[in-house]
């Protein structure tokens, strides 16, 4: 290939104290910028396949056994999950106007949202580990203290139930919620880590492309949990 | 030494279509992968860096040449891919008048029973031209029936039934092997098919053997399971009549709505083993699981039961 | 020269303590590093093959104490070189090594990621090696359900965790080369500017950030399965076993092109330097990188036409595994007709480029039968499967990685080495290649079921042949490893650009430095812009800078 070059730097140039700092391997902070936030896409796609197999997984599931799948979805206390999608919803809003805190360069809304992100994050952990405990107290987690319910082991005289397709769901219940909670602890982690570091003044600039990347995991989480609850909370609520 | 085979045995109906087929394909991959070479070696000896070719004007892309290379292809793959599709479903669909045989798999042996009662381990005797039907599941892991000169082979699974069948055209001993991986000793899981002439099969079935055919073994069992007390018309229990049952489409009640289930062999499995999941309309769902209580070579013998108390019906 | 002489200071291989290559974040060291890890796993895999081939000479078993120790080790000889060795073999070797110099950026988008999904390799890898001393595994690569989580007694869930470690290095792999692909290009550098390399190392990471996640639910749920008892895929616990079949070709199948994708881009910058003409039909050839990676998506289930799946599915899969074969025809009909009117030098890297061709030719056909739906039911699970994907893996992806290493061993190393060794061992290699494979495609057709200990006798011939052919082979892999490492007792020698090759890693030194170029090259024209004329008088120049 013919090429011409020029007398551009190969390093950067040294970086004021109020500017972005700029890795050396890139020519200026918009490519940084965008590297960043292409990244968190790609890796969101990732993340999406993988919830994409679990949820390929619950769909055969639910389609070869209808009746069990329902049934065992009304032993999940739907008014917590209700309460989980609140708070989650409102994580986000928090989120996002911590963002716009961020390219608006005010450090103490910043701070602010950070928290109240990170505290919503810890309500629906709070939430989910007091709706486990109840699972737990029902004898409903496989593998460690499964039993069919009483009024369903009843109910199973009278209709036609397969225990196993029953206990099957509490299997992918567990798997996916877990996972769920997994990366929500590691949003955590990583809105906190922000916060921290906005606090201690750390970033050069306001950090904008590190919480613009925040944003776009804490929203993925979130968006998950839009999934999972219908899928797995309000199958036959009615009933 | 050098007296070893390159080619397989021709044994069933199916063979000669297939190898057709494989010839076909393989005629289109010598020529294309000769045409590749010839042309590589060619290219490489004339266009030598020494040599003195014409070089003037060489061509960067054309999309005629493109396009003779897409379609060429094309039309080819799309040759293959019908001929090959229709021959497949001639080998899945079994003629109706297949002689029934049954199989199982487990670590690692094939037992299979033949509907006269006669039932045989790591071998399977069949009678010359007539087509076989063979009904199959696995007792364990996934296992795969496969009889390489009738050029057939169908995964064993565990908890379903799967069949295939063949027509077998030439007198002889086959070799049939496990296709699928299933543990220790899987290379041993394995014997002989033989072909024999249709007389000589018939003294085959009647040698040895309870004399007993399988569905009178599952009439036995039918009654040593306590089905009969149930199903045979009890006054305290109020249980469906099996006779006629089999090949029919039941009404099976789910939730509030009844839809129809053909029973066959699936239906009538998972009706012994886990009898709650597909009840039948009006009734209510009382009889126990079955489950871990009966062998599946025992559970074929019992569907085969069922089965022939429907064949009589329509008889009847 | 002696301008060159100067900058050895600064170029990337500079430090020497194991603190500066442990903690590198230089694409090109940790490309190094990705080769020491591969190769060393290529040659565990190896061993296991040997001793399988050697095995295999009688019907009898006799070499091995028992039908365990051999299942074993084909089991580990699939999981070794197929997410140990192949899978990160190109991308993670020469696409790390490769890409920032081929689009004329300092270093990947995110350098400490791909130092870590080099550490996160090694975890999986020693994990894997782990099993290999403590045991074993003998589920076969493919893990098969209710086998793997109920039946077997072997190291099922450590085998498992490695494989879904080893899945994470390369998401993070791909991730960081779609990244870098898409953001990093010099000036100039427009998507149809861009070397055929990276068209092909990009649909490459599309598949590996799309597919691996789901081989990694697939392995979890085999591991909870495996663990807690709980139904997910044995019937006996009212599980699906067919649902792993599905969730594993899924990604299982793609990973054929994340092996073969890097290797036909591999080709398409050989075959045009050696024939001094610009690539046949550019756009094509990039096109169908990005299709065989889309397509590569909707073909897993022609593994399972006996499986159990209904006709219908069959016939679909069958009819789109068809159409996944067409872009690779192009590529194949598009290399070819560079060569017309060229210049050819068979060079090793040509020669392996060609080898490439041709095997690949041959296990596209052979795959072509496969798809056949009809025929697939007879050879399904037979050898001929085994010597199929042995043609598109060893003849096609091993073929092409040894090409590449040729290529770029004077960039990357700053050395030439044997021309006359590296043609030896590119002829062993086919030779013993074909001697090894072609006798199973025999063997496949007569029925000789894959994963058999013992076999019947009148197989014996064509397993010996195959045997033979064997260690030929393994005579033609060792031969470039003790060359190449020769090689480097030598002072750096090769010159900037010793094919005279264009593209923009050849305009920089050899070794490059440590930031790739002195200047970020601004790019006027598109790739390939070669002639055969006064290739002779260039030819010159090529050996004397290789003296």
């Amino acid at each position: 290939m013919e090429t011409v070059t020029t007398h551009r730097a190969s390093g950067p140039p040294a970086a004021p104290s109020d500017e972005p700092i700029l890795e050396v391997q890139f020519d200026d902070l918009e490519q940084q910028h965008e590297a960043s936030s292409v990244g968190m896409w790609v890796f969101l796609a990732t993340e999406v396949m993988f919830f994409g197999g679990l949820i390929a997984a619950y769909a055969v599931y639910r389609a070869i056994s209808p009746s069990e799948v329902a049934l065992a979805s009304q032993h999940l206390n739907v008014g917590l999950g209700c309460l989980n999608t609140v708070i989650l919803l409102g994580s986000s809003l928090s989120m996002a106007l911590a963002v716009r805190a961020a390219q608006l360069q005010s450090r103490r809304n910043l701070l602010w949202f950070l928290a109240i992100t990170a505290a919503l994050g810890a309500c629906f952990l709070g939430v989910k580990a007091v709706e486990y405990y109840q699972e737990y107290r029902e004898h409903l987690i496989p593998g460690w203290n499964f039993q069919i319910p009483a009024q369903v082991a009843a109910k199973s005289s009278s209709l036609p139930l397969d225990p196993r397709r029953f206990e099957m769901f509490f299997v992918l219940y567990f798997f996916m919620t877990g996972l769920h909670a997994f990366h929500l602890i590691v949003g955590i982690a990583l809105v906190s880590v922000m916060a921290l570091l906005t606090w201690r003044r750390w970033f050069s600039g306001s950090g904008e492309t590190q919480i613009e990347v925040t944003g776009l995991y804490w929203h993925f989480v979130d968006v998950v949990w839009v999934f999972l609850y219908p899928l797995l909370y309000l199958i036959d609520v009615q009933s | 030494m050098w007296n070893f085979p390159l080619f397989p045995d021709q044994a069933s109906t199916i063979a000669k279509h297939v190898d057709a087929l494989y010839f076909f394909a393989l005629g289109i991959a010598g020529f294309f992968t000769a045409m590749i070479c010839v042309l590589i070696l060619a290219f490489a000896a004339r266009y030598r860096r020494k040599s003195t070719a014409d070089r003037l004007n060489p061509p960067t892309a054309s999309r005629t040449l493109e396009i003779i290379w897409i379609g060429g292809p094309m039309l080819l793959m799309l040759t293959m891919f019908t001929w090959a599709a229709i021959l497949f479903y001639k080998m899945y669909d079994p003629p109706v008048d297949a002689l029934e045989v049954y199989v199982v798999g487990k670590q690692w042996m094939w037992h299979a029973q033949h509907s006269e009662g006669r039932a045989e381990i790591n071998e399977l005797h069949v009678p010359l031209g007539r087509p076989i039907r063979l009904t199959m599941t696995s007792q364990d892991v996934i296992h795969s029936f496969f009889i390489p000169a009738f050029r057939v082979k169908q995964d064993v699974l565990p908890g379903r039934y799967t069949t295939m069948w063949f027509e077998p055209a030439k007198i002889g001993r086959y070799h049939l092997f496990c296709a699928e991986y299933c543990g220790t000793n899987h290379s041993a899981m394995g014997g002989w098919v033989y072909v024999m002439e249709p007389v000589e099969f018939q003294q085959w079935l009647s040698q040895a053997g309870t004399g007993a055919s399988m569905a009178e073994q599952g009439e036995r069992l039918f009654v040593q399971y306590h089905c009969a007390g149930c199903h045979r018309g009890s006054q305290t229990v109020h249980a469906p009549r099996l006779e006629g049952v089999y090949g029919r489409p039941v009404p099976v009640q789910q939730g509030t709505e009844v839809r129809f289930t053909l029973a066959d062999y699936r239906y009538i499995r998972d009706s012994i083993l886990r009898p709650k999941s597909e009840v039948v309309a009006g009734y209510e769902p009382v009889m126990p699981s079955f489950e871990g209580q009966i062998t599946e070579p025992d559970l074929l013998k019992i569907i085969a039961y069922i089965k022939s108390i429907g064949a009589k019906e329509a008889t009847q | 020269m002696s301008a060159m002489a100067v900058e050895f200071k600064e170029d990337y291989l500079q430090a020497y303590r194991l603190k500066s290559w442990l903690l590198t974040t230089d694409h090109k060291r940790i490309g190094l590093l990705y080769m020491a890890t591969i190769t060393f796993f290529f040659f565990v895999g190896g061993a296991a093959a040997t001793i399988m081939r050697l095995e295999l000479m009688t019907p009898k078993g006799d070499v091995l104490p028992s039908p365990d120790a051999y299942n074993r080790l084909f089991t580990m000889h699939g999981v070794v070189m197929i997410f140990f060795f192949l899978i990160p073999s190109i991308p993670a070797v020469l696409g790390n090594f490769l890409i920032p110099l081929m689009i004329g950026a300092r270093d990947l988008a995110f350098p400490i990621l791909n130092l870590l999904s080099w550490y996160v390799l090694m975890i999986g890898g020693s994990i894997a090696i782990g099993i290999l001393i403590f045991g074993g595994v003998d589920t076969g690569w493919t893990f098969y359900t209710p086998f793997s989580t109920m039946f077997s007694n072997t190291m099922v869930v450590p085998a498992a965790t490695a494989v879904f470690i080893a899945g994470f290095s390369s998401i993070l792999t791909g991730l960081n080369f779609i990244v870098t692909v898409h953001t990093m290009r010099a000036p100039g550098m427009t998507w149809f500017r861009l070397p055929l390399f990276v068209w092909a190392l990009y649909a490459t990471s599309l598949i590996q950030v799309l597919g691996t996640p789901v081989l990694a639910i697939a392995v979890a749920l085999v591991a909870v399965e495996r663990l807690l008892h709980v139904g997910i895929f044995d019937p006996a616990l009212g599980g699906d076993p067919i649902l792993f079949q599905h969730l594993f070709w899924f990604y299982s199948h793609p990973a054929v092109y994340i092996m073969l994708l890097p290797s036909m881009g591999v080709v398409a910058e050989i075959v045009p330097c050696f024939s001094r003409r610009p690539i046949f039909g550019y756009k094509l050839i990039a096109f169908s990188s990005v299709a065989i990676a889309v397509l590569g998506f909707l073909v897993w289930g022609h593994h399972m036409f006996v499986s159990g799946q209904s006709m219908y599915a069959g016939m679909i899969f069958s009819f789109l595994s068809f159409m996944v074969a067409i872009p690779s025809a192009i590529k194949v009909f598009n290399w070819t007709a560079t060569m017309y009117k060229g210049s050819v030098r068979l060079d090793t890297p040509m020669l392996y480029a060609l080898g490439f061709i041709g095997l690949f030719t041959m296990g596209g056909l052979t795959g072509l039968m496969l798809a056949s739906v009809a025929i697939d039911v007879h050879v399904h699970d037979t050898y001929f499967v085994v010597a199929h994907f042995h043609y598109i893996m060893v003849g096609g992806a091993v073929m092409g990685y040894l090409g590449g290493i040729h290529f770029w061993w004077p960039k990357m190393s700053g050395r030439m080495y044997s021309e006359l060794l590296g043609k030896l061992s590119a002829l062993t290699v086919f030779i013993g290649f074909n001697l090894t494979f072609f006798p199973q495609f025999v063997l496949g057709y007569l029925g000789m079921p894959r994963r058999y200990y013992e076999y019947p006798a009148e197989f014996q011939v064509l397993n010996v042949m195959s045997t033979a052919g064997a260690s030929i082979l393994a005579v033609g892999y060792v031969l470039p490893l003790a060359y190449l490492l020769f090689s480097l007792r030598r002072p750096p020698d090769a010159g900037p650009n010793p094919w005279r090759a264009s593209g923009l890693e050849w305009q920089t030194d050899s070794p490059p430095p440590v930031h790739n170029f002195e200047e970020i090259p601004i790019v006027t024209r598109g790739p390939y812009q070669y002639s055969p004329e006064g290739a002779e008088a260039i030819d010159g120049n090529g050996d004397d800078a290789s003296r």
